[in-house]
C-alpha cells in the first residue's frame, strides 16, 4: 500500500481559487482524515486525487507513481462516496461486480473477491436484491464492498456516514475502522465531523478556506493545536477561548484579562515569546479542570468563579463559571453538577502545562 | 386544533359560473374531434349507395367490410393499383430504420452532453436549441442537395437520414434533460469503476432509461409514421410511404368519389400510431411523470 502525497496543489473553478498551493503527505497505511467545516474543499481535494477534477497546477503521486495526468480508473483508487451512488439498476452482485468486470480479471477472481466481501460485509443475504430495496446502512455497506473488490491501493471516502442516523453512524464507523485494521489500506475520509477525524484517523488534517491548518495524529492535534481555527474547531465542548494581554513582570510571563485576574505563566512551554502588551487568546479545555482540590495543587493555576449556569449533555454535566467578562465551561461529574447551583461559587484548578497560548491577531500558537 | 377547524369550516363545492364554462367549452373541443372521427367511422362501413343520399351522421342500413378490402387491395395510387398494402410495408420499412437511427443518434449525444466533460457543451446545446426551431421547409432544398451528393436520394436510407437529421435537435435537449436528474456522483462512481464511455452508456444508463425511451418512441413513431413531405420529397417511386399513397388515392378522381374507401383508406393509415398509444400508453404517461430518476 502505497503513500499519497500532494505537492503545490492549485485549483480554480474559473476566477474562484479553492486551493491555493496546498502539500500534504500521507505514508502508506495511514488512515488520513481530511477535517473540516462545509465548503472548505476537502471534496474538491478528494476528487483531484481521484482524477474526477484536473489540478490548475501541483503534482499528485501515489508511491512513486505521478498520477497528475492519470485517468482515475489507471490510478488503482477504489471511493465511497457520500450519496453511496449504487447503480439503481443493478443487484448489490451487480454492483460489485461491475468495478471488476471492466478490470479483466480471470471469472474465478473475481467470484473470489466478491465472495470475499460479501462475506467480510455480511452481504451475502442480499446479493440479489437492488439499491432500492436496501436500508441505509446495508447501502452502505454495499458502497464500502465495491470499493473493497477492486483490491485497490488507496481507498477514498467521501463523507461516507453524513446520511445516517446516530445509531448507524456509531456502528459503520467501527466497521470502518476495523476494515482499516485487518486490511492495512492507505485510506483518505473526508468528513466534517470530528467525531469521526478522532476515532478513526491516524492523521488527521485540518483544513479550512482551502488551507491546511494543522496536520498531525489526533492527540497532536486535539492537546497541541496549531491555529485559533484548530483550536475552536477541534473539541465537544469546544475550547475555552479567552482574550487577554500578555504581561512581563517581576514574577515572569503571565496574562492579565479585562477583570484585571493574572495567570502565571512561567510553567508554560512557548513556542515563540511574544511581546509585553501583546494581544492573546487563552484556551482552556472544559475537560482539564480540577474541581474542589483539597489543597493548592502544583503547576495549576486557581480560580475561584461564580457559577452562571449547570447543563446536562448525557453522560456528563457543563458548568458555565463568569470569568473575565465572559464564560468559562467547564465539564464535570453528573454527581458534582447536581450539587451545583447558580450562583454558587466554586474552586477549579487547571494545569498550566495544558494551556493553550495563540496569537490574537496571527491566530498562531505560541 | 379544534377551533381552527371551527372556524374555518370547508366551502361547500359548488358548480359556479367560470367551471360550467370551463365544462362548455370541453365538451365543445370534444365534439369537435369526436363528429368527423364518427363520421369517418360510419361512413368506411356504408355502401355508396347509402352515401350518396346523404344523410352522413346515420348510422349504416347494412355495414359492410368492402371499403376497407377495396382500400387495402385493390385501391388505385397513381397507375398501381393494388391497394394500400404497398405503402404499409414502405412505411414500415421506413419506420424501423429511421426510428433506429434517430433514437440512437440523439440518445448517445444527449448521454455525453448531460454526463461527460464535452468541450462546447454549452454552445452546442444552444445551437440545438436554435436548431429545434428551424422550420423543415427552410432546410429542404439544401437536404434534397445534401443527400443528392451523398448518393442516396430517392431511397429508404435518404428517408432514415432527414428523419433523424431533423428529430435530433429536440431529442438530444429531451434525452439530456433527463439525464442532467442522474445524480453526478453516479456516473463519477461509474468513470472509476469502468471509464468506458460505452460501457457506461450501455451497463449503467440505457437500463435507466426505460421511461424516456417510451416517450421518445411513441413521438418519433407517430411523428415519421404520419410524415408526408419526406416522404414524398425524399422517397423514389417505390419507396412512397402509406401518407403518400393514400393522398394519391384520395385526389386522384376518375368518376365517382369513393368516400367509403376513402374513409376506410384514411382509418387503416391512422391505425399503427394508435395502435401504439394503445399498448405503450400506460408507460408514456408513467415516463413524463417520473421525470427524475429514482434509485
Ligand atoms: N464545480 C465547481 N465550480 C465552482 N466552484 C466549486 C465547484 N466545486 C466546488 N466549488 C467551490 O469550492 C469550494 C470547496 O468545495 P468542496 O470541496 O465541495 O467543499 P467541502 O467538500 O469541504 O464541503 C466551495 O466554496 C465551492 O463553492
Ligand atoms: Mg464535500
Amino acid at each position: 500500500m502505497p503513500s499519497v502525497s500532494f505537492e503545490y496543489i492549485v485549483k480554480r473553478f474559473g476566477a474562484i481559487t479553492v486551493l491555493d498551493g496546498l502539500n500534504l503527505a500521507v505514508e502508506d497505511g495511514d488512515f488520513l482524515v481530511l477535517l473540516g467545516p462545509s465548503g472548505c474543499g476537502k471534496t474538491t481535494l478528494l476528487n483531484l486525487l481521484a482524477g474526477l477534477l484536473d489540478v490548475s497546477s501541483g503534482r499528485i503521486m501515489i508511491g512513486d507513481r505521478d498520477v497528475t495526468e492519470l485517468d482515475p480508473k489507471d490510478r488503482d483508487l477504489a471511493m465511497v462516496f457520500q450519496s453511496y451512488a449504487l447503480y439503481p439498476t443493478k443487484t448489490v452482485e451487480g454492483n460489485l461486480r461491475f468495478g471488476l468486470s471492466a478490470r479483466k480479471l480471470p471469472k474465478a477472481e473475481a467470484d473470489q473477491r466478491v465472495q470475499w466481501a460479501s462475506e467480510l460485509l455480511q452481504l451475502t443475504p442480499l446479493m440479489r436484491r437492488k439499491p432500492s430495496e436496501l436500508s441505509g446502512g446495508q447501502r452502505q455497506r454495499v458502497a464500502i464492498g465495491r470499493a473493497l473488490v477492486k483490491h485497490a491501493d488507496v481507498l477514498l471516502f467521501d463523507e461516507p456516514l453524513s446520511n445516517l442516523d446516530a445509531k448507524l453512524r456509531t456502528e459503520m464507523r467501527m466497521e470502518i475502522k476495523k476494515l482499516h485494521e485487518t486490511l492495512k489500506p492507505t485510506v483518505v475520509y473526508v468528513t466534517h465531523d470530528q467525531i469521526e477525524a478522532m476515532t478513526l484517523a491516524t492523521k488527521i488534517a485540518v483544513m479550512n478556506k482551502g488551507e491546511i491548518q494543522q496536520f498531525g495524529t489526533p492527540d497532536q492535534v486535539y492537546e497541541h493545536p496549531e491555529t485559533l481555527f484548530v483550536a475552536s474547531f477541534i473539541g465537544s465542548p469546544a475550547m475555552n477561548l479567552i482574550n487577554g494581554q500578555f504581561t512581563v513582570t517581576d514574577g515572569g510571563p503571565g496574562v492579565v484579562f479585562a477583570d484585571q485576574t493574572r495567570i502565571d505563566l512561567t510553567e508554560y512551554t512557548f513556542a515563540s515569546l511574544p511581546r509585553d502588551g501583546d494581544a492573546i487568546a487563552v484556551g482552556m479545555r472544559p475537560e482539564h479542570f480540577v474541581h474542589d482540590p483539597v489543597e493548592a495543587l502544583p503547576g495549576h493555576t486557581a480560580f475561584d468563579l461564580t457559577v452562571g449556569m449547570v447543563e446536562r449533555t448525557g453522560s456528563d454535566a457543563l458548568i458555565s463559571l463568569d470569568f473575565a467578562d465572559d464564560q468559562l465551561f467547564v465539564r464535570a461529574e453528573p454527581d458534582r453538577a447536581a450539587k451545583t447551583r447558580p450562583g454558587d461559587r466554586v474552586q477549579v484548578h487547571y494545569p498550566t502545562a495544558k494551556l493553550n497560548l495563540f496569537d490574537a491577531k496571527k491566530g498562531r500558537r505560541l | 386544533m379544534t377551533d381552527a377547524t371551527i372556524m374555518y369550516p370547508r366551502k361547500p363545492k359548488r358548480i359556479k359560473g367560470r367551471s360550467i364554462a370551463v365544462l362548455v367549452f370541453l365538451t365543445m373541443a370534444a365534439l369537435f374531434f369526436c363528429v368527423p372521427l364518427y363520421v369517418l367511422i360510419v361512413t368506411s362501413f356504408k355502401e355508396m349507395d347509402q352515401i350518396r343520399e346523404g344523410a352522413m351522421f346515420s348510422l349504416p342500413t347494412t355495414w359492410t367490410l368492402e371499403p376497407w378490402r377495396f382500400a387495402w387491395f385493390e385501391a388505385c395510387s397513381g397507375l398501381n393499383c393494388s391497394g394500400l398494402r404497398a405503402g404499409f410495408w414502405n412505411s414500415v420499412v421506413i419506420l424501423v430504420p429511421s426510428l433506429i437511427a434517430s433514437i440512437a443518434l440523439s440518445i448517445v449525444t444527449g448521454y455525453a452532453l448531460a454526463l461527460w466533460d464535452v468541450k462546447w457543451a454549452g454552445p452546442f446545446l444552444f445551437l440545438l436549441f436554435l436548431c429545434a426551431f428551424v422550420p423543415f421547409q427552410i432546410i429542404m432544398y439544401p437536404l434534397i442537395r445534401l443527400t443528392v451528393t451523398m448518393g442516396i436520394y430517392g431511397s429508404i436510407t435518404a428517408i432514415a437520414f432527414v428523419h433523424s437529421v431533423l428529430a435530433m435537435p429536440i431529442l438530444t435537449l429531451i434525452f439530456r434533460n433527463y439525464y442532467k436528474d442522474i445524480p453526478p456522483e453516479l456516473i463519477k462512481a461509474a468513470i472509476m469503476d469502468s471509464g468506458s464511455f460505452w460501457r457506461i452508456f450501455v451497463e449503467i444508463i440505457l437500463p435507466m432509461s426505460g421511461n424516456i425511451l417510451i416517450v421518445v418512441l411513441i413521438l418519433q413513431i407517430t411523428s415519421i409514421w404520419n410524415d408526408y413531405l419526406i416522404g414524398v420529397t425524399f422517397g423514389g417511386l417505390g419507396t412512397k410511404p402509406m401518407t403518400v399513397h393514400l393522398a394519391n388515392m384520395v385526389t386522384v378522381s376518375t368518376g365517382t368519389i369513393s368516400y367509403n374507401v376513402n374513409m376506410a383508406a384514411a382509418l387503416l393509415t391512422a391505425i399503427p400510431p394508435l395502435v401504439i398509444y394503445f399498448v405503450l400508453g400506460k408507460f408514456f404517461v408513467q415516463g413524463i411523470a417520473a421525470g427524475a430518476i429514482k434509485g
